[in-house]
């Protein structure tokens, strides 16, 4: 028998949560049992949430970069409502919700408290939905990013207002209807536009740390939110996480959902520091669009008409373009 | 009041509000039947076997793998593994090689000298088995470790029936047979070799035994009637074996032609290669695609230089000339003779068209029904005589050793149950664990490990063994490319992925546990378990 060689195969190797042949040292956080359940048991959301979900993945990843010394402060929307109905509350981290448009305000004062009492240990995360962050949250975000304040900004971006009924946001993709943008007559539902991409528009602020991440990728979101705390100054991250109500989607399809919506192109996953791109996160096995929008009622609409059909075209070359411009398939890769 | 940092409210105060209340459908932990296990003639647990194995934990695979077959080491070899046929892996890149892994585990156990003890207390029941190939060898192993007393009778000078006297060394080197059995005897068992059984009821007389079990094998070659010049030229494939094995040299000649379509057929003229002949050519009836010789076995052949002549019958001989006719399929795939004949010149030919069971010393046995040369046994193994049971090739299956190490142990089951006055309940089978089960985005991409194969032209000028074997480093990487189909290989998807946190992880080797105070079905758990451990039951509302 020739002596044994270092085995580089793990089974599933880092695309499940756990993995019982990997070092404990290098297991996820999410696999650990005693993981800190930021947002618990009891909670109000929708059956198979995203956003709950990415709120626990993003903060006990978070909690365990920090030590638990950490205070968030919440921005209006499903994730503040479905996690405190007082006096029940869900969250085992400090936690303080104000507005609908001042998360990242509340947040800056909070980093300034913090300064003046001498706390440099503590840190703060500011997060909201993408309405209370792309929209009506925006201008104290950007000036959170312009003042590089010490905060951690996350959006869970479910594309649209959730909380109130499935309106518009200006994340709202392409084509999807929403209770604002209803699928009548020629109307596509959403406007074919590509919305507002704040990521980018988070790195034209030059702060020290941007991400995108997906509740479908639970590796790449647990390592960019602890890079993120390893770093001080003004951070965001944006993560993807579907919402079977709003997006009339299978209960039990959130993760595939988003995994999906990576695997497309339609939502690159990358990071930047201080305004450059310096990692992306590849496509494993593409997929074309149809195969992201068919799981969900929004945009069933599109597959029932030619017009429609044009459109899903359109909507594949915005995964294309995507794909091109962040390179997330190897040269020379079959299209 | 003890409260996390900088928490003022009561913590986990949402915990007063049950959601489970909210759930139209519950996921429960299932353990679906891996097809590999389904297919597995032996009724070997694989998937069992590889999750220790994936884990470097060799003895415990072993050890699993020894709970339904004696012989790792030579099936590992041997078997035509239908469970590689059945793997769900096929179906992303290969086949686990599964058959490559049992063999390791088979070697390491005897190289590391591992052993198994009896697992009941001695019930002083005494059996016989007559015939030590693999199905009665299988059959007195499960009876010892049940805690009766066994004693096998082998009309041949050693174990292993056909394992010996028909499968040659290079694809079964003998040390590992002997290594295998010797296991076996040291449990306890009684070999008696050169002992023919001629009357069955008076030996079971005359040294009171309680039951039987019955496993002479297929011993008789079929003939075809060839009339020919010089009779010596024509032999039959047994025989040649049987003298290879007992170290003689048979006067083959330089061309040399293999009649027959079965692995038999393709040991023979793999064989003949070694034994110098310059071209061995097999001839048969039907076309390639009909010949009941497995496929890789056909291409081993290939590969070593054996040639085939599709489509022919031998009719005769004279002076080295041997007449055949040219065949064809008619409707039906049968072969129709055409009526066109051809003369092939060869040195020798070796008759390989297959064989049947000698059942002389069965005469006197009351009940016990022959119909088409084989026994007939009922659903637990019993031949029509209470207590006589038989299994391998003399009972009506397909004809390979893992099968009879399958009824060996079937048989070993029921046999156990007679002797304590019971019968013996197989426990139920699982739903099979089908790719559509499975959430295959999970699993890491990795090519097969392939097994060192010598190279052709080595490999015909000797006995040694042609199939190399794997070496710690790709035992597990091959064990670890198992899907685990079915069965929770404790990835901690469900645990991580509930948005409600009710799953609960019970620690290493003790898997997870539902909270259905707070699950809400959602289903996510289900839809992301990568090997289709999870399903979705309708709540009773
Ligand atoms: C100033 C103000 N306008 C409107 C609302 C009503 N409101 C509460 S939550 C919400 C939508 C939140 O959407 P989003 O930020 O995307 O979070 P989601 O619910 O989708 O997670 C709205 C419009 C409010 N609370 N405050
Ligand atoms: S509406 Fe959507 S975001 Fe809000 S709780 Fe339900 S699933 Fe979650
Ligand atoms: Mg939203």
């Amino acid at each position: 028998m020739t002596s044994p060689l270092p085995i580089k195969f793990y089974q599933t190797g880092t695309f499940t949560v756990g993995n019982r042949l990997l070092d404990v040292s290098v297991r996820s956080v999410q696999s650990d049992s005693q993981r800190n359940n930021s947002l618990n048991s009891g909670h109000r959301a929708c059956q198979g949430c995203g956003e709950a979900l990415g709120a626990r993945y993003a903060l006990d990843a978070a909690m365990r970069a920090v030590n638990g010394r950490l205070v968030v402060a919440n921005a209006t929307g499903c994730l503040e409502v479905f996690s405190t109905p007082y006096p029940e509350s869900s969250w085992r981290v400090a936690w303080l919700h104000s507005l609908f448009a001042n998360a990242a305000a509340v947040g800056t004062g909070m980093a300034a408290a913090m300064k003046v009492k001498g706390r440099t240990d503590v840190r703060v995360i500011a997060q909201g939905g993408d309405g209370g962050t792309v929209d009506i949250g925006f201008a104290c975000l950007s000036g959170m990013f312009e003042r590089n304040d010490d905060v951690l900004y996350i959006c869970y971006d479910n594309e649209a207002y959730m909380n109130t009924g499935v309106q518009r946001s200006s994340a709202t993709p392409a084509g999807a209807r929403t209770a604002t943008t209803p699928a009548v007559g020629e109307a596509p539902g959403n406007v074919m536009n590509q919305g507002k991409n704040v990521p980018l528009i988070a790195m034209a602020h030059f702060i020290p740390y941007v991400a995108t991440a997906s509740v479908a990728d639970l590796r790449d979101l647990e390592t960019k939110v602890d890079k993120a705390m390893r770093v001080h100054g003004a951070r965001y991250l944006h993560v993807h996480v579907p919402c079977p109500l709003g997006w009339g989607c299978d209960t039990g399809d959130t993760i595939k959902v988003a995994r999906l919506a990576a695997e497309s192109g339609l939502y690159p996953i990358f990071e930047a520091e201080y305004g450059e791109i310096t990692g992306r996160r590849m496509i494993r096995k593409r997929v074309p669009v149809d195969e992201y929008l068919k799981l969900q009622s929004r945009f069933s609409h599109l597959f029932k008409t030619t017009e429609g059909r044009a459109r899903v075209a359109q909507i594949q070359a915005i995964a294309d373009r995507n794909i091109a411009r962040f390179g997330l398939v190897p040269e020379g890769a079959p299209a | 009041m003890n409260k996390p940092f900088a928490i003022t409210l009561d913590i986990g105060t949402s915990l007063v509000n049950k959601t489970g209340t909210w759930r139209t459908e519950r996921p429960v932990y299932v353990d679906r039947l891996p097809p590999c296990n389904n297919a597995c003639p032996a009724g070997e647990n694989i998937q069992q076997w590889l999750f220790h194995a994936e884990e470097g934990n060799y003895e415990a695979a072993w050890r699993e793998i020894m709970k339904n077959n004696p012989l790792p080491a030579v099936m590992g070899r041997v078997c035509y593994h239908p469970c590689e046929d059945c793997c769900n892996r096929a179906k992303l890149d290969s086949a686990v090689g599964i058959h490559a892994v049992e063999r390791f585990l088979g070697d390491l156990a005897i190289a590391q000298g591992w052993n198994v003890k009896a697992e009941k207390p001695s019930t002083g029941k005494r059996v016989l088995v007559v015939g030590a190939g693999p199905s009665g060898l299988a059959c007195a192993y499960h009876l010892a470790l049940l805690g009766h007393s066994v004693t096998v009778h082998e009309a041949g000078p050693a174990p292993g029936g056909m394992m010996r006297f028909g499968i040659p060394k290079y694809r079964l080197p003998r040390e590992v047979l002997d290594a295998e059995v010797k296991r076996i005897a040291d449990l306890g068992v009684t070999f008696c070799y050169n002992r023919k059984v001629e009357d069955l009821d008076a030996l079971m007389k005359a040294e009171r035994y309680d039951a039987v079990f019955l496993a002479v094998g297929a011993h008789l070659a079929k003939r075809a009637y060839i009339p020919a010049g010089d009779a010596s030229k024509i032999m039959d494939a047994l025989q040649l074996l049987r003298g290879v094995e007992a170290g003689e040299q048979p006067m083959l000649g330089r061309r040399v032609l293999v009649y027959g379509g079965g692995n038999t057929a393709m040991d023979v003229a793999r064989s003949a290669k070694r034994l110098g002949a310059a071209e061995a050519i097999v001839v048969y009836r039907r076309t390639r695609e009909k010949m009941p010789a497995h496929d890789f076995e056909v291409q081993e052949a290939m590969d070593e230089g054996v040639m085939f002549k599709w489509l022919t019958t031998i009719t005769a001989e004279k002076d080295g000339e041997f007449t055949v006719e040219k065949m064809r399929l008619d409707e039906k795939g049968k072969p129709q003779p055409t009526g066109e004949f051809e003369t092939m010149k060869a040195d020798s030919c070796v008759l390989a068209l297959g064989q049947d069971v000698d059942m002389s010393f069965l005469k006197q046995v009351k009940g016990l029904t022959v119909t088409d040369g084989v026994v007939e046994v009922g659903p637990d193994m019993m031949t029509g005589c209470k207590g006589v049971f038989a299994g391998g090739d003399m009972v009506p299956a397909e004809r390979t050793v893992t099968v009879a190490v399958g009824h060996g142990k079937k048989a070993a089951r029921y046999i156990d149950g007679y002797l304590r006055g019971a019968t013996y309940q197989a426990p139920p089978k699982h739903e099979v664990a089908s790719f559509d089960l499975l959430n295959t985005w999970y699993y890491s991409d990795a090519p097969a490990t392939v097994q060192p194969a010598l190279d052709a032209a080595r490999r015909t000028e000797s006995f040694d063994e042609v199939v190399g074997g794997l070496d710690q480093s790709n035992a597990l990487f091959e064990a670890r490319r198992c899907l685990s189909c079915g069965n929770c290989f404790e990835c901690d998807n469900c645990f991580g992925v509930c948005p409600d946190n009710a799953v609960i992880k019970l620690g290493p080797g003790k898997r997870f546990k539902f909270n259905y105070d707070y699950c809400k079905g959602c289903g996510m758990c289900s839809t992301e378990c990568p090997c289709g451990a999870i399903r979705m039951e309708p709540e009773n509302i």
